[in-house]
């Protein structure tokens, strides 16, 4: 460990958080700020969330900052002056700040001093410059409008043969709204930019006073095919400010539920990676097998997608035995089918031919972007909480950490594959070992006062939520999804490769534009 | 070659389907549809179900139904999310490039009635806001068979 993280725990300017151990707490001065940050990138940490809230009659206006090193997570707070609205920027060190301190001066007007992008993120043409909704102001509704974003300035590519492309927000196909402005050579991307903040819909903004179980409703809506994932930190968080945990059976069958989600997810998207490659046989195979597990889904938990399973302190229903023989079941029969499956797709040459070597992001490059998650693993980097920092039940199971170097579409199409089995076996884990006991434990949250923070690794990559709660109200919530962090990189990504290879690299990176957007 | 036709052997017919609507005439189409999907700010849930309705299980081409890429092509305007102040004139350009006649099924109840996402000051809260609606299909997210359901009512609706 660092100096500057070694004299932060010693001064007790960090105090280890309440559950699983390596998560820290700790509100900073700015040259604290800044030295943390450039020890966390001597050390190849990552910047897993930045964020700001806003002040009241007890809080002062902050900055907040996620870190993430192999075997610790460090929330860390700045409180900003009154009349100082500023802090630095971290973009020189992490450049996935870049976007992140956008979004804080859009919602809140702190500036980053150092930022040189200063062009709006979250906000487009529809808001007025210098509205900052998720400061307390008056009248905000009457400031805002509907105009599209016809004004956005892309960073424009000069050269005689160089033409531009733009896509979206509406696409081809039935994914979510963002745009890309490809700028080509012939048929090979020079340079990619994207304009994402159209799915916006004032997340912060909708917690703040809301009781912890209107927040729940909504955590688990911040990106819907990662429900279990942000309900789960949400509650994580939640039962941390209440100093309670859920009971043992409860904390396996949200990890089912989790695994569930994980697997769900891979067998669409590589359904989807080998359509988009020109195969239609293997979305067909995959999501009929898809299909089983909605139909089991809503059978057995209540919901297709296992939306609102999650509840404060425990599970919304319990899993009767009968069902446990049925999903084990269900897991040694999908694993035969996919074996089989995986068998005849890896020896196709057609559709080796359009995934390897298209997309890449070489360990390399995914280390300076700070990758983590499916993708990151895919380029190399070894990040898995469930490996490095386990919660319960996860502490109970050997979880190995699996990695591929190769970072190209083949690389993360394989990944997948290689999570479906490993997930396949923590059900069977979990399944065989599920403890008898209650489901719910009895929480009272109107009475709660505290800080909370959440973190799980869901199917993209780490999952957060940090919630701050004042008599059973929530002061602040910001969720994180992985996503944030890796848009940027698919700019990257898509280099010297041509615009045709564009769906397939972004559907083998799948990102939430939902979950980015907030 | 051969395996993968073994697989798909294999796999057969699965799902019960949904029964075609009663009436069917060459008069109307009824039941058949080019749809034309906008995600105006969804969570992507009732994305995952419209990926759904392509699968095997549900069959949506064969009940003469298909997503366009193109509005110029859509005769149904399917509009999930509740309307983010951002995609609102998107989602308004992609109507005014339908040929008439054209209708919008608002799916989801954010698309219905804002859901969670209600009040806030980034959404405008319902499709209606924007757009005249035909037909809702409620739902977080709505299951397959209601939004197949939804889209058939809707085709076989008389004629507006």
């Amino acid at each position: 460990m660092g100096k500057v993280l070694t004299s932060l725990e010693r001064s007790g300017v960090f105090r280890p958080i309440a559950g699983p151990s390596g998560r820290y707490r700790g509100v900073l001065s700015a040259p604290e700020w800044l030295q943390l940050a450039e020890e966390i990138h001597q050390e190849g940490g990552r910047l897993l969330a930045l964020w700001g809230t806003e002040a009241d009659e007890q809080l002062p206006p902050s900055v907040h900052a996620l870190w993430r090193l192999p075997h610790a997570v460090y929330w860390v707070s700045m409180h900003l002056g009154p009349d100082h609205l500023q802090y630095p920027s971290l973009s020189r060190l992490f450049p996935t700040a870049t976007r992140m301190e956008r979004a804080v001066y859009d919602l809140l007007g702190f500036t980053a001093d150092g930022n040189a992008d200063r062009r709006p993120w979250v906000r487009h043409e529809a808001w007025p410059a210098g509205c900052f909704p998720l400061r307390r102001q008056e009248g905000l509704q009457n400031q805002l409008g509907t105009a599209g974003d016809a004004h956005y300035p892309f960073f424009e590519v000069a050269g005689e043969d160089v033409h531009e492309i733009p896509v979206g927000p509406v696409h081809a196909g039935s994914i979510e709204p963002g745009h890309f402005r490809f700028s080509c050579v012939g048929e090979k991307i020079v340079r990619l930019e994207e304009r994402l903040g159209y799915t916006h819909k004032g997340v912060a903004k909708l917690f703040l006073e809301q009781d912890l179980d209107f927040g729940l409703r909504l955590a688990g809506r911040i990106s819907g095919d990662s429900t279990v994932a942000f309900a789960w930190a949400y509650v994580m968080a939640a039962e941390q400010v209440a100093g309670l945990q859920a009971p043992v059976r409860a904390q396996f069958l949200r990890a089912l539920a989790l695994e569930r989600e994980r697997l769900l997810n891979h067998l669409g998207d590589l359904g989807a990676l080998g359509n988009d490659a020109g195969f239609a046989f293997v979305l067909s195979q995959l999501l009929a097998l898809k299909e089983n597990l909605l139909r089991e889904n809503e059978h057995f938990f209540g919901h297709r997608y296992l939306m609102d399973y999650l509840t404060l302190g425990g599970v919304q229903r319990d899993l009767p035995a009968a069902a446990c023989q049925s999903l084990l079941e269900t897991v040694a029969r999908l694993r035969s089918q996919l074996t089989s499956l995986e068998v005849l797709l890896a020896e196709h040459s057609g559709l080796r031919d359009r995934m390897v070597g298209t997309g890449m992001v070489v360990p390399e490059r995914a280390r300076a972007w700070g990758m983590g998650g499916l993708v990151g693993r895919a380029s190399g980097q070894g990040w898995d909480l469930r490996n490095q920092l386990p919660w319960p039940p996860y502490d109970q199971f050997a979880c190995p950490l699996s990695v591929q170097e190769d970072g190209d579409v083949a690389a993360r199409w394989a990944q997948r594959w290689k999570e479906i089995y490993q997930s396949l076996s923590l059900q069977e884990d979990l399944l065989g070992k599920l403890p008898e006991g209650s489901m719910q434990a009895t929480l009272v949250t109107t009475t709660l006062h505290g800080e909370g923070l959440g973190i799980v690794e869901g199917w993209r990559g780490e999952v957060a939520c940090m919630l701050g709660v004042r008599e059973g109200r929530l002061l602040f919530c910001h969720p994180q999804d992985p996503s944030t962090a890796l848009w940027p990189v698919l700019e990257e990504a898509v280099l010297q490769d041509i615009v045709a290879d564009f769906p397939l690299i972004n559907k083998s990176f799948n990102l939430s534009y939902s979950g980015q957007d907030l | 070659m051969y395996r993968i036709l073994q697989k798909i052997w294999q796999l057969g017919k699965v799902g019960k389907g949904i029964a075609p609507p009663a009436q069917k005439s060459l008069s109307n189409f009824c039941g058949t549809a080019a749809i034309r999907h906008v995600d105006a700010g969804s969570c992507n849930g009732c994305e995952l179900e419209i990926q759904a309705l392509g699968g095997p299980h549900y069959g949506l081409e064969q009940l003469g139904m298909g997503l366009t890429a193109s509005p110029r092509h859509a005769d149904i305007l399917l509009v999930t999310g509740p309307v983010s102040r951002h995609m609102a004139s998107a989602l308004q350009a992609t109507f005014a490039a339908m040929p008439a006649p054209k209708k919008v099924l608002a799916l989801g109840d954010c698309a219905c009635h804002g859901g969670v996402f209600a009040g806030s000051y980034a959404v405008l809260g319902a499709v209606d806001q924007v757009l005249p609606v035909h037909g809702r299909c409620p739902g977080c997210p709505p299951k397959p068979e209601a939004i197949l359901q939804s889209l058939q009512e809707l085709t076989c609706a008389a004629k507006p």
